[in-house]
């Protein structure tokens, strides 16, 4: 059985990989472009640890075929500073620590990025709801809610200015 | 050195630095247990039973040995048949023969999802193939999923030489009771007689699992010459080798294992599935293995913790003194003894000063996955119970619920019925902050309920190891044998800065492989701020003599005349002589010439670890026609000692108190007729999302521990412990009835308020 040759950018730069046709997009960032910093909390859908954005949208890439990122712009956790710049989002899950063993926290942030890319000033149920799909078993989730709320506040702030 | 110092005088413990590790968990570089890859690395998979109980007839791997690209299989027979041998190594009781048999099942299948073999092949699909063409032959036998339908004389046995331990006499025959433990204080006949009101109840609480979020993986790659490296997260890399070269028996100098990020434990990472089974097909294949398992296999083959049945009863006069209590606990311990039945008949009312006490408890076994540690191993389940009952006492004596609490609450003094007799504790201190808690006394609406319990956990300490190493330039590196799963490299850096008084940015932390540092238990117990930050104290303090004494000999007086502040050498009076300060730096400069690197190793074996109590309040509301149970408001009071870094600490109490919330209304093991467990997925093994929870406010309580230099006491355990108490609670006070039976979920709420 032959495997497909993908193209794609990732982050911003041209990637191409190898994949069978089972291979999820979850695979290939992390057995083929070795991208994993994006996680498998379940394969199945249901704990957004490998949470990526594809054209804009969030998925969960366990759920999406490698072979489906043909042509497709993907950004992943790698992608999210600026080089030694940190996004705001990272920097205030730093201050707040609203990461415990930092597990889930690639899955938060790209799902977090997503949000403020759509809705740059979100409640706090706004977040809780569109953050509901990540899993977080150390934190009871009250440090990650304030991290992206103060976030959502300085890059909006920011903007502003 | 055993000292308290004034909080006033610290500079570094108390502060909030940013995570030393943190920049790399937030731009997805740190590596995790499944993120490491080697050149020619097999992948392996394992074969499990769909049975919950059968004997193994026959396995015949011919069929998946031909298959392309399959190069080993192993079954039971390729590993040394282990004799029955009590050890602790992790964070309880382990028998190193149940432990083997766990790993890959010899004989029988005691539960769906056991291991019967493994396989390595060149890749995933190639591994899968060959799990299809392993064909293994059962009899299958009758099964036992309930423990206390396992206690039953006609239950299925599953050990026929398990016979119940801590009985007098000793039993004739076998049964699927692991063990008894009973143990008291006083009379508890005479303390029910002076009671003027008694409150009873039997509490059921289902099996839970740990639920972190990263599956178990590791990596193994065995040498010709037979020495070994394993990469891998666990809760303890220590433990890791002392399991797999005694399930292999292997020497323990030829096993290094190399602690990778570690995505949660809780518990569950305190004992081995994979890495054994990943070594011995290294060896078998002379490559590389790897091993990653799946969610499914995570909820059907590892943890989780005993579901239990808890019968409570208590005695009080009239004025709420505490007469007489009493409980029997019946704990799920799985397919092999070892619940944690024994900690929760300790805890069950540690948090009261009572008289006369009677608690009884049984390990029973039955065809579910063997049980492991999970936060407070125990705790959580009798204190469901217990606190439970002290609410329908506070109701029945029309009391406040913490002013009974207070009336009858441990404090430095009181003789616990376990045994030991508790040094300064803060209970009262932790009920006094509730108590004055806005939250306590805020306004509630319609349907809505408030509910308050507490918590106990002992804390350990044990044998850790840590070395402090001054670099040429002055900054410092902190080396532990402690994986860091919340934070503890953070604490580490920070309590040697302390001590050294120098800025934590200079002081870098690692978690050393187990052949780069003293042997260090595990990281479980709540004890590795205490204990392997006990170390880490003690070795910067030989570092800071060893500054002093270099900066005597350029200074060519008595290192009794030099004196350490704030990160430099002084003069340690006038007549020390007039020197400017010697800053750690300069003298770090100048180490070739005053007796070579300046370093400190320090390995201990702590005692002392202060117990720890929690209280917390739980606001409901009960949505009368669906059931469900919205938690409006919580707030998590705790003793911490003092805390090292505190937003690690409160994240400690948050996510401790969220997992007992989920405990207490979603998650169980659902189990079917024919024994098969029925959700092992996170959509139908419902963990907290955000979207459930207000925000979780930790007040923390500090009263130090006088046996660390710092004053920490553990506090990663008791936040799980009165979650349930206080959402039942809560329950209780809004819709007017008593939840027995976790979880309180909807259909269960329903259910109640139509009866
Ligand atoms: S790994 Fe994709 S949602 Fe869990
Ligand atoms: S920090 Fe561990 S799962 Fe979120």
């Amino acid at each position: 059985m032959s495997r497909h040759h993908v193209t794609a950018t990732v982050n911003g730069e041209p990637a191409e990989f190898l994949c069978d046709s089972q291979n999820s997009l979850l695979d290939a960032l992390r057995n083929e472009l070795r991208l994993t910093g994006t996680k498998e909390g379940c394969g199945s859908g249901d704990c957004g640890a490998c949470s990526v954005i594809v054209d804009g949208r969030l998925v969960c890439s366990c759920l999406m075929l490698a072979v489906e990122a043909e042509g497709k712009t993907i950004q992943t956790i790698e992608g999210l500073a600026d080089g030694d710049r940190l996004h705001p989002l990272q920097r205030k899950f730093l201050e707040h620590a609203a990461l415990q063993c930092g597990f889930c926290t690639p899955g938060f942030l790209v799902a977090a990025k997503a949000l403020l890319d759509h809705n740059p000033d979100p409640t706090e149920t706004e977040a809780r709801f569109w953050l509901a799909g990540n899993l977080c078993r150390c934190t009871g989730y009250d440090k990650i809610i304030r991290a992206v709320m103060d976030a959502a506040a300085e890059m909006r702030q920011e903007a502003a200015a | 050195m055993n000292f308290v110092v004034n909080k006033s005088d610290l500079k570094v413990v108390g502060s909030r630095p940013v995570r030393p590790d943190g920049v790399d968990k937030v731009t997805g570089r740190a590596q995790f247990g499944a993120d490491m890859a080697l050149p020619g690395m097999l992948i392996g998979r394992i074969k499990r039973s769909p049975h919950p109980h059968a004997r193994i007839v026959s396995i015949d791997t011919s069929k998946a040995l031909a298959l392309p690209g399959v190069k080993a299989v192993v079954t039971a027979a390729d590993f040394p048949d282990i004799a029955s041998e009590e050890a602790f190594v992790g964070e309880g009781p382990m028998n190193f023969r149940d432990l083997s048999r766990n790993c890959m099942a010899r004989d029988k299948v005691l539960y769906e999802g056991h291991a019967v073999a493994a396989v390595a092949a060149i890749s995933d699909a190639a591994a899968e193939a060959a799990l299809d063409a392993i064909a293994v032959e059962y009899e299958v036998l009758p099964h036992v999923i309930d423990a206390e339908a396992a206690m039953a004389a006609d239950a299925p046995l599953l050990h026929a030489d398990l016979f119940t331990a801590g009985m007098e006499p000793k039993p004739t025959a076998p049964s699927n009771v692991a063990k008894r433990v009973h143990f008291g204080l006083g009379d508890i006949a005479a303390g029910f007689a002076a009671a003027e009101v008694v409150v009873e109840g039997r509490y059921t609480t289902q099996a839970v699992h740990q639920a972190y979020i990263e599956p178990h993986a590791c990596i193994a790659s065995a040498n010709a010459d037979g020495q070994s490296v394993i990469y891998g997260s666990s809760q303890g890399h220590f433990m890791v080798r002392a399991y797999v070269a005694k399930l292999l028996g292997m020497d323990m100098s030829n096993i290094r294992v190399v602690p990778l990020e570690i995505g949660g434990g809780f518990g569950g990472k305190t004992v081995v599935y994979l890495e054994p089974l990943a070594l011995q097909l290294s060896r078998k294949t002379g490559r590389p293995v790897k091993m990653v398992m799946t969610r499914e296999e995570v909820f059907r083959a590892t943890g989780p913790t005993s579901g239990g049945t808890v019968e409570v009863k208590i005695g009080a006069k009239k004025d709420g003194t505490i007469t007489a209590a009493q409980a029997r606990l019946v704990f799920q311990a799985g397919a092999y003894g070892g619940s944690p039945v024994g900690a929760a008949a300790m805890c069950a009312f540690a948090c009261y000063d009572v008289a006369n006490v009677d608690v009884e408890g049984f390990d029973v076994v039955s065809n579910r996955p063997k049980v492991a540690a999970y936060r407070a191993p125990g705790a959580p389940i009798a204190a469901f119970a217990v606190e439970g009952a002290m609410d329908d006492l506070a109701r029945k004596l029309d009391m406040d619920p913490i002013a009974l609490r207070e009336k009858n609450g441990a404090k430095a003094g009181t003789k616990a019925a376990y045994g030991p007799t508790f040094p300064d504790i803060g209970f009262l201190q932790v009920l006094a902050a509730a108590k004055a808690h806005p939250h306590y006394s805020a306004p509630l609406g319609p349907n809505q309920g408030r509910g308050v319990a507490v918590g106990f956990w002992f804390n350990i300490g044990g044998e850790s190891s840590a070395s402090v190493f001054v670099n040429e330039d002055g900054t410092v590196n902190v080396v532990s044998g402690s994986p860091d799963i919340g934070g503890s490299r953070a604490s580490m850096a920070m309590m040697a800065a302390e001590v050294l008084g120098v800025p934590v940015e200079s002081v870098r932390p690692i978690v050393a492989d187990t052949a780069a540092i003293g042997f260090t238990g595990v990281t479980g117990g709540s004890r590795v701020t205490y204990a392997t930050g006990m170390a880490t104290v003690q070795a910067a303090e030989k570092v800071v003599e060893q500054l002093k004494q270099r900066a005597a000999l350029i200074w060519d007086i008595s290192p009794d005349a030099v004196d350490w502040k704030d990160g430099e050498a002084v003069p340690a009076g006038a007549n020390a002589g007039g020197f400017d300060p010697l800053p750690l730096a300069a003298i770090a400069l100048k180490a070739a010439k005053t007796g070579g690197p300046i370093t400190a190793e320090v390995s201990i074996n702590a005692q002392g670890a202060g117990p720890g109590f929690g209280a917390h309040i739980c606001d409901v509301e009960v949505d009368p026609e669906t059931g469900y149970t919205t938690i409006l408001r919580y707030t998590a009071v705790q003793d911490v000692g003092r805390a090292i870094h505190p937003s690690y600490v409160e994240g400690q109490i948050q996510g401790g108190a969220v997992q007992g919330i989920g405990w207490a209304l979603n998650e169980e093991y659902v189990y079917d007729g024919k024994g098969m467990l029925q959700n092992p997925g996170f959509l139908d093994y419902r963990v907290p999302v955000a979207s459930d929870l207000p925000m979780i406010e930790p007040v923390l309580v500090e009263v130090p521990n006088k046996r660390h230099p710092f004053g920490v006491r553990g506090v990663g355990e008791v936040p799980i412990v009165p979650p349930m108490g206080a959402v039942g609670n809560a329950i209780r006070a809004a819709i007017g009835q008593r939840m027995h039976d976790l979880p309180m979920s909807p259909p269960r709420i329903r259910a109640a308020l139509s009866k």
